[in-house]
């Protein structure tokens, strides 16, 4: 190794240490966890090492629960939340006038506290036994049925935490995107008009692939975070997920360390690992996805 | 096809709060004749862009008529006016190979112009063909030298047989050498397919060598119209008699008197006719002669031996140049050692301008 990258190396050194030490040694840890059977944390043993966790896990009707609702709020929430971003996004570099204020409006979500927005949420969508929430008095208003968002039906509360992932979401892909969407040469789309091409076709044709590296990472990006997902459920149903049966799988790993339940490093471990290795399938696949349809 | 521009005009309102407007194309009268190509020339920010983009139709005019042959145009989307286009720095569609790019064009055609595949494919061949990048079709734009890039922004222009073809300042992203290649090849095609052509330069010597007509404009203001050697010859005022030529003109500070032409008290050539006023003396560069006996006495600085011409550098306390630039015959010997060089002029080759107006003062 010559000097000049022994010197690099030596920069480096401070940021890997401290990735070692809070990034790759605890994962090593887990991943032993994981294969430990019945690991008392008080004595530090264990009886032996083997798949028995892992078994247990995947046996386990809140972990079963908590898979299908991670992976339905992935489905929904990241195409959906793009596609709205991207339309939102389009309009807003299409305008002229006020174009500053609606990018604050929809920037203004970013920085509110999630917590908040939660709050907000509860409010809009709550029913109790005295009152309706904003939502059920329209719902009311046209004659509907009131439902409650937060205590009722699956699909309900459902459909709050995927409004609500989308609502936390929007912001940062808009800013992504509109900045992407600004760096667009107008050359481009001068040729495309001299040569007459519909906006559809300009979209289609010249749009999308040149804002496709954008998308591709607020996709990758978006699939790793709503498969992390835990503190949107925990602002719409508070702490005892299993119980709404609106738990994900980073909650699942919380409850089984530190919930009621809690005090299974071993069982936390193995459900951390297999969502460990569900993100690096999906996103493993998306990169391969990329490849052909990303044009950089 | 040829095209008449009557009274155009493009103001933008400007940029600063409360400014003058900014009239990038003021009162265009002209006629482009039929498959001439035309050197629009001019320093930047004068307007060229913006006449060239409403001959195109991607800018609306302010007011006055385009007319294509006997269509008058002004109020039609770009499509329909049978222009191609090539941009400054191409607009190439990066994600597109050649042959896609130069396909695009076809791809957009709609209703009874709707053409197959096999058609389209063998109409962006035969415009490879043109600009010779026939072995370059499946390439990405980013996988091609400028040159090549140039030629394939020409033939996707040129895809749709337009009635005009209009080329934005398309060499300068090129270095020195592909620029005089590139130019040629804009010739030769021009020349091959009879298409009316317009170029756009701020080069002057790239508009001069390529252009059957140059079209010399200011601030948004035609000044002059006519053949480059026409123009270089008999410059209408001081601007284009400074724009064109390299090296530049030399202007001096002289002065008509009693019918004699005064530069720093030496009267260098006479001017029977011409009223007694201080002027702007424009001499070009191959219109000193050497003569130990000339009446233009010049600080001597420095020679250029350039081959076939030798270049003179030297000053003189009425010139406005930073230095004098005279280009004489190799044949002729310079005193190096002497501090001084005199001049005689040729008559055809000194302009005078009016001081104030700077137009020029026929004699
Ligand atoms: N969209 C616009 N809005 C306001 N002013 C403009 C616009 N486009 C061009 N101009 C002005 O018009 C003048 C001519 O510009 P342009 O045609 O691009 O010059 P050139 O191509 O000769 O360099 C410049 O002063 C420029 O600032
Ligand atoms: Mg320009």
């Amino acid at each position: 190794m010559d000097y000049k990258s022994n010197k690099a190396w030596l920069y480096l050194l401070p940021a890997i240490a401290f990735l070692a030490v809070f990034m790759v040694y605890p994962l090593i840890d887990v991943f032993i966890y994981s294969f430990e059977e019945g690991y008392n944390s008080a004595s530090q043993t264990s009886f032996g090492i083997g798949a028995y966790n892992y078994s247990y896990v995947l046996h386990d009707p809140y972990f079963m629960q908590a898979l299908k609702n991670t992976f339905l709020l992935v489905i929904i929430t990241v195409p959906l939340s793009t596609a709205l971003a991207l339309v939102i996004s389009l309009a807003l570099s299409s305008i002229t006038k006020l174009k500053e204020l609606f990018q604050t409006v929809y920037f203004l979500p970013y920085v509110t506290n999630t917590l908040a927005v939660g709050l907000v949420f509860m409010v809009l969508f709550q029913k109790t036994a005295y009152s309706d929430g904003m939502i059920n008095m329209m719902i009311n208003f046209f004659g509907g049925e009131s439902v409650d968002f937060i205590d009722g039906p699956y699909w309900a509360k459902m459909f709050v935490l995927c409004l609500y992932t989308i609502w936390i979401v929007m912001p940062f892909k808009i800013l992504l995107l509109t900045s992407a969407l600004a760096s667009v040469r107008q050359d481009y789309y001068n040729a495309a008009k001299v040569d007459g091409t519909s906006r559809f076709r300009i979209f289609w044709r010249i749009t999308l692939p040149m804002i496709s590296p954008t998308i591709f990472y607020l996709v990758i990006t978006g699939f790793i975070g709503a498969f992390k997902a835990y503190s949107d459920a925990v602002a719409l149903f508070g702490t005892d997920l299993n119980a709404a049966g609106m738990n994900t799988i980073v909650g699942y790993v919380y409850d089984m360390l530190y919930g009621d339940s809690g005090g299974y490093p071993s069982y936390a471990s193995a459900a951390a690992i297999i969502l460990f290795a569900i993100v690096l399938t999906i996103t493993t696949i998306n990169l391969l996805v990329s490849k052909k349809h990303v044009h950089y | 096809m040829k095209i008449v521009l009557d009274h155009l005009t493009k103001r933008y309102p400007s940029l600063k709060k409360g400014g003058p407007d900014v009239y990038a194309v003021n009162d265009f009268t002209f006629e482009i004749p039929d498959g001439k190509l035309i050197g629009l020339l001019g320093p930047s920010g004068c307007g060229k862009s913006t006449c060239l983009n409403l001959i195109c139709g991607l800018t609306r005019a302010t007011s006055g008529k385009i007319i294509f042959g006997d269509d008058d145009v002004t109020d039609l989307p770009p499509e329909v006016r049978g222009v191609g286009m090539v941009f400054q720095n191409y607009a190439l569609y990066p994600h597109l190979t050649v042959r896609q790019n130069i396909m695009f064009p076809l791809e957009n055609l709609k209703g009874k112009d709707k053409m197959t595949k096999e058609a389209m494919m063998a109409k962006a061949e035969e415009a490879a063909g043109l600009v010779q990048i026939n072995e370059l079709m499946d390439r990405k734009p980013s996988e091609l030298s400028g040159g090549q890039q140039q030629r394939v922004a020409i033939a996707r222009a040129l895809v749709k047989t337009p009635r005009v073809l209009l080329l934005d300042e398309p060499l300068s992203n090129l270095d020195a050498r592909l620029r005089l290649q590139t130019r040629e090849e804009i010739r030769r095609i021009q020349t091959e397919t009879k298409v009316t052509t317009i170029f756009v330069t701020h080069d002057q010597e790239e508009a001069m060598s390529i252009s059957d007509y140059i079209f010399v404009m200011k601030s948004g203001v035609i000044q002059q119209i006519g053949k480059p050697q026409e123009v270089y010859d008999d410059p209408v005022n001081l601007f284009v008699a400074k724009f064109l030529g390299t090296p530049q003109i030399n202007v001096f500070d002289g002065e008509v008197n009693n019918g004699k032409l005064y530069i720093g008290g030496e009267a260098v050539l006479p001017m029977p006719g011409v009223q007694s006023q201080p002027v702007h003396v424009g001499i070009r560069p191959e219109g000193f002669i050497l003569d130990e006996k000339g009446p233009l006495c010049c600080d001597f600085r420095a020679l250029e031996v350039m081959g076939r011409d030798i270049s003179v550098v030297s000053g003189h306390k009425n010139c406005q140049n930073v230095a004098i630039r005279s280009i004489i015959d190799a044949d002729n010997k310079v005193d190096t050692s002497s501090p001084t060089v005199r001049f005689s002029l040729k008559p055809h080759k000194v302009f005078i301008f009016n001081k104030e107006t700077e137009e020029r003062i026929r004699v």
